[in-house]
């Protein structure tokens, strides 16, 4: 079952530890290389609709559409996964639709894996009245004004329409700002729900469910769930309830914690975590896939990644700027579009908040490829150290808990 | 600039436009649309997405207004606005306004016109205009012209200043156009107005004729401006006028229908802004304008549009969206946005080969308009782009095989 690799500098296969699971899940972690130093790891994702080398960012495409994006551009940039939002989907067009259409892959015409969620967490984030009991989450429709109950069993259902590759468990979410004993009830429950959704699953052979870790900042809870939820054999583990406006030095805490007890075989997903320097730190410390909506949306502001921060290109200082965004970077914008002509574009037409999605997508997945490239090569620690320092102008300004996450796991910056 | 007849039937015009460019190497076949775009970038594609479409015109189209805002980074750039906004093998034509944006009136004056960017009104007087084309480098270029003639009511004597003002800035040009180095291997397309009434239109392209341009741009017929009736009339009386050998180009006008009757006046070149405005109201082009091949050349030709799938004529679906259908849609499109077609699993049009069509069906599209994705305008404008240039392929197939009048009772069925 072990993945075909397409990369030349990797171990043969027969030295890589290749791991199946005991369930029957349509699902497979080849393990290509970890780091000596950190806990940093390069694997092979097999998935119903192929490969995905990881660590991998997850581009997202909440109304089955990447914000501008032709299936065939997002393919040319390499992606081998991208996200659907359960909730969205679920309200326009809904499932049966999806359904008739061959499910997400069909009404889409994506070719590679997707990954939903469960819906729970838009619930919590955009819809005021909503009100969780353990029967599920209760709101109301933006569009019709109506109240809906999202269970476990209803959202199963709707991913298993949608037919994504990955689905995710419906969680009780809490601000990862809340504390107290709401904080231990949301965790409880998070692994009931688990267990629902576990049953609720009817297409096992086919999609994967994976639990998510909940606990908010409290090391025993985070120690708890971790514990019950890794009895269950489900084939991959995400770290939820993060990345939601806590103080990063409670965050990589929580993330590191959650690696150390994780399962070595098993993917683990970190979730809503896409800014260029928490996706290297949290590589360091052992995750393998990654989502956020900020590299597509921060583009549509005409906010442009490059290795040493971002290009506002709205701004008067690029008007008569002739250079491409980042001169090195390989993608369809920079190898034809100046700075300044992107400047005016911006003033003309939505195509080019276009270009600088092509851009700034391109600049994650390279960022990967370059994460793991490192790995397999042995030296990620000398690319953590070169990456640093490009994307600060000088050591004093490296984030104390970035400093402090990566001393944790034996790397050190100058 | 060449422009090779190879068939008039009665002032049906077919041919090709050929040495356009520096080097001459481009050239277009006419009846034809130019590749319309703001900002030097066709509305809502990527050079990888525009690509996805085949035959392309040889000419795209620039606008002054979306231009003279950045006509400082232009000057200083000093290669053109092809290279500065990364366009390659195409040759550029440069009109004065936007044909789908409607600007204000009431701020010509004798010395300048007024184009309207994001930032507001640039006034231009001839030497300024002269200065924009030197930066932007067109291959061809209409000159300054007063064409604001179109709304009702507008006084006969407001007409023949227009008529007197756009052949001044015509000489002005002219005299510009010599001495700019920049310009040496550009072409200038005098411009003919003379609003509704037909001795100023017959003037106004004599005198036109008598300057030493390339090709002549018809302006103030744009569909909101005139009945067809009126404008075939006017633009026969103008072409009955203008020298056989030097193209016509129509401002504004892109409705199908409209195109083959001004075709038949005489007609060889428009603007391809007709899809754009399909596309920004949620509509994608349906019409049929496949004709049944002879049964001497049947199995010779290619896949027929619509057939297959026994579409109803659009008229009808027209009706039937009643109040709901976007203001001036056509009976040349389908409303995307309408419920019917929610859980349609048909592409756009059966048959076609544009990338929307390959890969999506109208439920998607249904569904992307609906959640006002982006992604909705990039697929409606391929394939809308698509199906107009099919239709103009189709005209002068017509023409090439005498069967015009079957090819119009086809597209207006």
């Amino acid at each position: 079952m072990a993945a075909v690799e397409s990369g030349t500098c990797e171990r043969p296969a027969d030295m890589a530890a290749v791991k199946c699971l005991s369930s029957s899940a349509p699902l497979a972690l080849r393990i290509v290389a970890e780091c000596p130093v950190s806990k940093a790891r390069a694997c092979v994702l097999t998935l119903p609709h192929g490969p995905v080398n990881t660590p991998v960012f997850m581009p997202v495409g909440t109304q089955g559409t990447l914000k501008g994006i032709t299936v065939d551009q997002l393919e040319d940039l390499g992606c081998q996964i991208c996200l659907g939002n359960t909730y969205h989907l679920g309200m326009r067009p809904g499932p049966e639709l999806i359904e008739k259409a061959s499910g997400l892959h069909g009404f889409m015409n994506w070719r590679r894996n997707l990954l939903t969620d469960s819906g729970g967490f838009q619930m919590v984030s955009l819809v005021e009245l909503s009100e969780v009991t353990e029967e599920g989450v209760m709101f109301r429709s933006p569009y019709d004004g109506k109240e809906i109950l999202l269970t476990p069993e209803q959202s199963i259902a709707i991913q298993n329409s949608l037919g994504s590759d990955i689905m995710m468990q419906l969680d009780d979410v809490v601000s990862s700002t809340v504390t107290g004993p709401r904080v231990e009830e949301a965790m409880h429950r998070s692994v009931r729900w688990l267990d629902r959704c576990i049953t609720a699953n009817k297409n096992p052979h086919r999609q994967n469910l994976f639990a998510i870790i909940q606990g908010g900042l409290n090391v025993g809870l985070r120690k708890a769930c971790l514990d019950e939820m890794t009895k269950r054999d489900v084939p991959g583990f995400a770290i939820g309830g993060l990345s939601g406006g806590e103080e990063k030095d409670d965050f990589w805490k929580m993330v590191t914690l959650s690696t150390d007890h994780l399962p070595r075989e098993k993917p683990r997903y970190l979730m809503g975590v896409g800014y260029a320097v928490d996706l290297v730190v949290c590589v360091a410390l052992g995750c393998d896939m990654f989502d956020c909506v900020f590299p597509t949306r921060t583009a549509r502001f005409g906010s442009a990644l490059v290795p040493w921060g971002s290009l506002q290109i709205k701004q008067k200082q690029y008007a008569k700027d002739l250079q491409p965004i980042d001169p090195e970077c390989q993608c369809a914008t920079c190898q034809r579009h100046s700075r300044a002509y992107l400047h005016a574009l911006f003033k003309s037409d939505t195509a080019a908040m276009h270009h600088i999605t092509i851009h700034n997508i391109s600049y994650q997945l390279t960022l990967m490829r370059s994460v793991r490239q490192s790995i397999i090569e042995q030296c990620f620690p000398e690319f953590v150290q070169s990456f640093m320092k490009r994307m600060f102008p000088s050591s004093e300004q490296y984030p104390s808990w970035a400093v402090d996450a990566l001393a944790s796991v034996n790397i050190t910056l100058d | 600039m060449k422009l090779e007849l190879s068939k008039v039937v009665r002032g049906c015009r077919l041919g090709v436009l050929t040495g356009i460019g520096q080097t001459g190497q481009h050239s277009l076949e006419v009846p034809g649309c130019l590749l319309y775009t703001r900002c030097a970038t066709v509305p809502h594609l990527t050079q990888d997405t525009l690509h996805t479409l085949s035959s392309l015109p040889a000419v795209t189209q620039v606008t002054l207004d979306s231009l003279a805002e950045h006509y400082e980074v232009l000057e200083e750039f000093k290669e053109g606005v092809r290279k500065f906004s990364g366009l390659h093998d195409t040759a550029l034509y440069c009109s004065l306004q936007d044909p789908a944006a409607t600007c204000p009136t009431g701020h010509i004056t004798n010395k300048t016109v007024s184009v309207w960017g994001s930032g507001g009104r640039i006034e231009l007087t001839v030497a300024k205009f002269m200065a924009m084309q030197a930066a932007i480098l067109p291959d061809f270029y209409q000159s300054m012209a007063d064409g604001e003639t179109w709304q009702a009511n507008t006084s006969r004597k407001r007409v023949r200043k227009a008529v007197d003002r756009t052949l001044a800035h015509l000489d002005e040009c002219l005299i510009l156009h010599h001495k700019t180095q920049e310009l040496k291997q550009a072409e200038i397309f005098g411009v003919v107005e003379g609003g509704d009434i037909r001795e100023e239109r017959v003037r106004s392209a004599r005198e036109t004729a008598k300057r030493p341009v390339a090709g002549f741009v018809l302006d103030g017929f744009q569909s909101a401006a005139m009945e067809q009736d009126l404008r075939s009339q006017l633009i026969t009386a103008v072409t009955t006028e203008l020298p056989q050998e030097k193209p016509r180009l129509l401002q504004g006008v892109g409705r199908p229908d409209e195109v083959i009757e001004c075709v038949e006046a005489g007609v060889d070149l428009f603007e391809g802004f007709f899809p754009f405005q399909v596309t920004e109201r949620g509509c994608a082009l349906c019409f049929n304008y496949i004709i049944v091949p002879d049964p001497e050349t049947a199995g010779t030709s290619p896949p027929t549009v619509l057939e297959s799938n026994g579409e109803s004529p659009a008229v009808e679906k027209l009706k039937e969206n009643g109040d709901s259908s976007p203001e001036n849609m056509t009976q040349f499109e389908l409303n995307l946005k309408d419920t019917r077609y929610r859980e349609d699993f048909c592409p756009l049009v059966e048959g076609c080969g544009c990338y929307c069509c390959k890969n999506h069906k109208r439920a998607y599209i249904h569904h992307l308009l609906v959640t006002n994705e982006l992604l909705a305008g990039v697929l409606l404008m391929l394939h809308n782009t698509a199906h107009y240039l099919g239709f103009f392929r189709a005209l002068r197939e017509a023409m090439a095989v005498d069967r015009l009048q079957d090819f119009k009772t086809r597209v207006l069925q």
